[in-house]
């Protein structure tokens, strides 16, 4: 079955190629024609698909819609989505169904498996528009290089990256002083406390970062992890992991019967007392649900000190979108400096740059260094070392096996 | 009899009824098959059918669809039937049948949502009962939600299912002549849970057998609902067929397609389980009638029903009380009963978005309920003009039967069909295709609550009218029409209620494009914040609920002889 399945996308990612190099513009020859983008964009109206289950990065993405419009004479509107894997369906079908211009989508929020999915198929724009964007230069390739590798997979300016992911887990200090520092210690932490610890049930998102966060944890060569799933050893490799979770699940919230199913809920339960641990994928998280009063203000932010999994997220233009131009002028103001350092501010989203900040000029660096990351924000430093993003199909290899092991019990 | 041909209106709507779910099947069909051309797969083959087949709790997912579907129908029928029994004309009865509308026009996802709120550990009852035991100074770990039996489903489905079949079985009362029956039979010195039983439920229930039938086919499909209430470990089969349906992966997409035929079956058995079942009781209650099981004292069974009514009413109050509490929350933790901090915050943020969903949902819902609801009186006076009744009333079997095929047929089988060929023809994303798509589920509500009353109201009006020179317009202008108004604006306040609640079809036919309060109060929902879910959660149940109150209130304002005794 795995055998056709992939030859299947094979033939597939082969034929979507070939279209692109047949039709597609030829990298040299575009010109960054800024002003004339800028032109083309006056009047046109950016349906920008992202997420939209939490209210903060709304509210922001409405700011930015206001700022565009004044700037730029473009008007976004945010269509909010429940699941990115919706979008590249809907981008499919519009392939299937021939439609190659006029697209319902001209921006999407993606990272990882979905934007491989999206490039593998060529799904995107051909051209490598992203790093010709004049706000490219302020982004810090060097030091942040998940900015050009999204879960190892080369962006090729196919998507402009937007901000920093890391995961971070928080606990309510009232009910829990000295959180557990290791993936050992949290199974330590379960077993004496039945209960209160669970994650987001996988495929869900944070879900499976957690799985590949055990994983990165307990496996014996963390640089297999690089590479693509070796089928022929991947029961091997992850024999550790899943023997750790068959001794945690039990101790597991509901036993292990029932998880919730996103990690907006996860948090919930933690402010519900329901269980003293949660996590995020935003450093900022913690602090910016405590200024929305939806977190007791005793929580707080920590990390394990073997590192935990990071990765950056992104804006990508589908092939077929039918506001090019203006999708270009948004994903370029969304790493401007006033857009970028109002992200990063806890009360407004809280979600870190992706912008070279040692390098900007003083005035600007001093902007990102008066965000107050709030009660439960960790400094850089405190944050700990930065464990890269497994290559894409560990991630579905992981989804599979945990749906058959535990899925239905 | 005027030939079909010559009543158009009656052609399109059956056009309209059987074209989309036929064509959104075969839609459905042919990637199940392996049928999809643009991505290359251009042969037939049962691979997504294998593929199906090999998916881990596949067998497990059926049986929890199939139970809590055959389960909340039949909980729902025997807490009407034994309402109606035990109460039918009690001043109880006369209060609760005023709660009717209201708690018919909340909508699906957000009976759910509160629901969830009042029933899960850390809920309004666990918080109401912690001050009295130490062990819920936290919230116990109970598997209340998400339970792995649909429990918690089951009673979320009765309780948005019994005031539907209690409205159904109200209008057909009357037509069953049913308290001299019951009457009678208790001078015979039956008690009344038998005297109506014996005298009253076997016809009443045959007048509303296909809406019981669609109350199944919904139960046992239903995605909202069990995304917020429903086990996860594995999912009820609705809800992995759409979560396959939207994967990037075509072949898990074709593996979808074959899901949503595997979910028609399903309902298709339940359906059959269903008929067995009539048969049983049929058979069971003539077998006790023969007996003369007379069941005389029957207090305690009918003061049980009463109970659980009055359960279910208290649940759905509470979850509702629940959602208004959570929109204006700041601080709300557990175990506070009641929020630490109020705002309006939410309402505030939820502001502008609000209003253009809002906006966009009522112009979609009024505009599709009138042109159903023209189409329909256009039908009806076809059959009136033809043979002086309705169509439906008089040899209109067909067409009965057909007016519930949107409603048999599980939404998620044929819908993303539909959508490919929205897509084909350029039309999805588009306002237009959606309104289409939700004038296929308004049009069967609009057709059921216009044809008992286009049929009660006494055909000697018209032929009197007739008789004096008035012509066919004129009779159905002054006459018809003015009588009418009261069922006309209940019906469009129904297809008002009905457009509001379409997730699926707004979802996968707009594209996102469209956004309507439920598409917002779902997406929501997947996100931290409970008092904006709750926002929208009541913006979702007070459209429907405005259109009732207005449908109530409207007549009286146009045509307020109707109500003071004189119309002349």
């Amino acid at each position: 079955m795995q055998v056709i399945r992939r030859q299947f996308l094979q033939g597939l990612a082969t034929v979507s190629l070939v279209a692109v190099l047949a039709t597609g513009p030829s990298l040299a020859a575009e010109p960054a024609d800024w002003a004339g983008i800028k032109e083309a964009a006056k009047g046109q109206t950016v349906y920008f698909h992202a997420w939209g289950g939490e209210p903060r990065i709304n509210a922001y993405i409405d700011w930015v819609a206001g700022e565009l419009k004044q700037q730029y004479g473009v008007t976004l509107e945010h269509v909010k989505v429940d699941d990115t894997a919706n979008v590249v369906a809907r981008v499919l079908a519009e392939k299937t169904a021939g439609k190659t211009s006029g697209g319902a989508v001209d921006l999407v929020w993606i990272n990882g498996e979905n934007f491989a999915a999206m490039k593998r198929e060529g799904l995107l724009q051909a051209e490598a528009w992203a790093e010709r964007l004049p706000n490219w230069s302020l982004v810090d390739v060097e030091g942040k290089p998940t900015v050009r590798k999204d879960f190892t997979v080369a962006t090729d300016g196919l998507e402009s990256p937007w901000g920093m992911a890391k995961l971070v887990f928080m606990h309510d200090s009232a009910r829990l002083a000295e959180p557990p520092a290791s993936l050992q210690a949290l199974a330590e932490f379960a077993k004496a406390n039945p209960g209160r610890f669970t994650y987001p049930q996988p495929p869900n998102f944070h879900g499976s970062t957690f799985l590949k966060q055990a994983l990165s944890d307990l496996i014996d060569d963390r640089e297999k992890l690089a590479r693509p799933v070796d089928p022929a050893r991947f029961e091997a490799d992850t024999a550790a992991l899943f023997a750790w979770l068959d001794a945690l699940h039990p101790n597991l919230w509901r036993g292990g019967k029932a998880f919730p199913q996103s990690v907006a809920a996860l948090r919930q339960l933690l402010a519900d007392g329901e269980v003293d641990i949660a996590f995020s994928f935003n450093p900022g998280d913690a602090s910016a649900a405590i200024a929305a009063g939806e977190l007791p203000d005793t929580v707080r932010s920590f990390v394990f000190a073997g590192g935990t999994i990071g990765n950056s997220h992104f804006v990508a233009i589908p092939f077929n979108a039918n506001a090019p131009a203006a999708a270009k002028v948004l994903a370029n103001f969304l790493l401007s400096l006033e857009a970028q350092a109002r992200k990063e501010d806890p009360a407004i989203w809280g979600d870190p740059t992706v912008l070279n900040v040692a390098a900007l000029a003083d005035a600007d660096k001093a902007r990102f260094a008066a965000i107050d990351l709030g009660k439960a924000g960790l400094s850089p430093s405190a944050l700990g070392p930065t464990l890269p993003e497994p290559h894409p199909s560990w991630m579905e290899a992981l989804e599979a096996a945990w749906a058959k092991r535990y899925g239905a019990q | 009899m005027t030939p079909a041909a010559l009543r158009p209106a009656t052609l399109a709507i059956a056009v309209f009824l059987v074209g989309p779910v036929a064509a959104g099947l075969i839609g459905t069909a042919l990637p199940a098959l392996g049928y999809l051309p643009a991505a290359g797969a251009r042969e037939m083959s049962l691979t997504p059918v294998s593929m199906l087949m090999e998916t881990p709790g596949l067998s497990r997912s059926v049986l929890l669809s199939l139970g809590s579907g055959l389960a909340a129908t039949a909980l729902s029928l025997l807490l009407v039937f034994l309402l109606l029994a035990g109460w039918m004309n009690s001043p109880v009865f006369r209060v609760l049948r005023r709660l009717l509308a209201p708690l018919l026009s909340v909508p699906h996802a957000a009976a759910a949502l509160g629901l969830a709120l009042v029933i899960a550990p850390s809920g309004l009852l666990v918080r109401l009962a912690a001050p009295f035991s130490p062990a819920l100074d936290r919230p116990p770990d109970w598997l209340i939600l998400q339970d792995p039996f649909a429990l918690s489903l089951t009673l979320g489905l009765v309780i948005k299912e019994v005031p539907f079949l209690l409205l159904m079985a109200l209008a057909a009362l009357h037509q069953v002549d049913a308290l001299p029956r019951v009457r009678l039979s208790e001078s015979l010195g039956y008690g009344r849970i038998a005297a109506f039983t014996y005298a009253v439920a076997p016809q009443l229930y045959w007048q509303i057998r296909l809406p019981v039938l669609a109350v199944l086919a919904f139960s046992t499909s239903v995605v909202d609902m069990a995304l917020i209430l429903g086990p996860g470990l594995p999912a009820t089969l609705s809800v992995r067929v759409a979560g396959w349906m939207g994967d990037p992966d075509l072949l898990i997409r074709m593996k979808g397609a074959a899901a949503a035929l595997l979910q028609l079956g399903v309902s298709g058995f339940a359906v059959l389980v269903w008929i067995a079942g009539e048969r049983l009781t049929s058979n069971l209650v003539r077998y006790m009638a023969t007996g003369g099981c007379r069941l005389s004292s029957d207090r305690t069974v009918r003061a049980l029903s009463l109970v659980w009514i009055y359960i279910l009413v208290a649940l759905a109050v509470a979850s509702l009380s629940v959602l208004a509490l959570w929109s204006v929350a700041g601080t709300w933790h557990y175990p506070d009963v009641l929020p630490r901090r109020w705002t309006v915050q939410s309402w505030l943020l939820a502001g502008s978005d609000l209003t253009r969903s809002v906006s966009t949902t009522l112009v979609l819902g009024l505009s599709v309920s009138l042109v159903a609801a023209v189409v329909v009186v256009a039908m009806l006076q076809e059959g009136v003009r033809a043979r002086g009744q309705p169509v439906l009333r008089h040899g209109g079997a067909w067409m009965s039967a057909l007016v519930f095929l949107p409603l048999l047929v599980p939404q998620v089988a044929f819908l993303f069909g539909l959508q490919v060929l929205f897509l084909q023809a350029g039309l999805d994303g588009s306002w237009w295709a959606v309104a289409l798509s939700h004038l296929v589920f308004v049009l069967p509500y609009v057709i059921l609550s216009l044809a008992g009353p286009w049929a009660a109201l006494d055909p000697r009006y018209r032929l009197l009218a007739l008789s004096l020179g008035a012509s066919e317009a004129k009779v159905f202008w002054r006459i018809r029409l003015p009588l009418m108004l009261p069922a006309l604006a209940t019906a469009v306040a129904l297809g008002l209620a009905v457009s509001v609640s379409q997730y699926l079809p707004t979802l996968l036919v707009g594209g996102g494009r469209v956004v309507t309060v439920t598409t917002e109060a779902v997406a929501l929902a997947s996100g931290g914040s409970r008092p904006l879910i709750a926002v929208h959660a009541l913006a979702q149940i007070v459209l429907p609920f405005a259109g009732f109150a207005a449908a109530a209130l409207l007549p009286r304002l146009l045509v307020p002889r109707l109500y003071s005794g004189t119309f002349s």
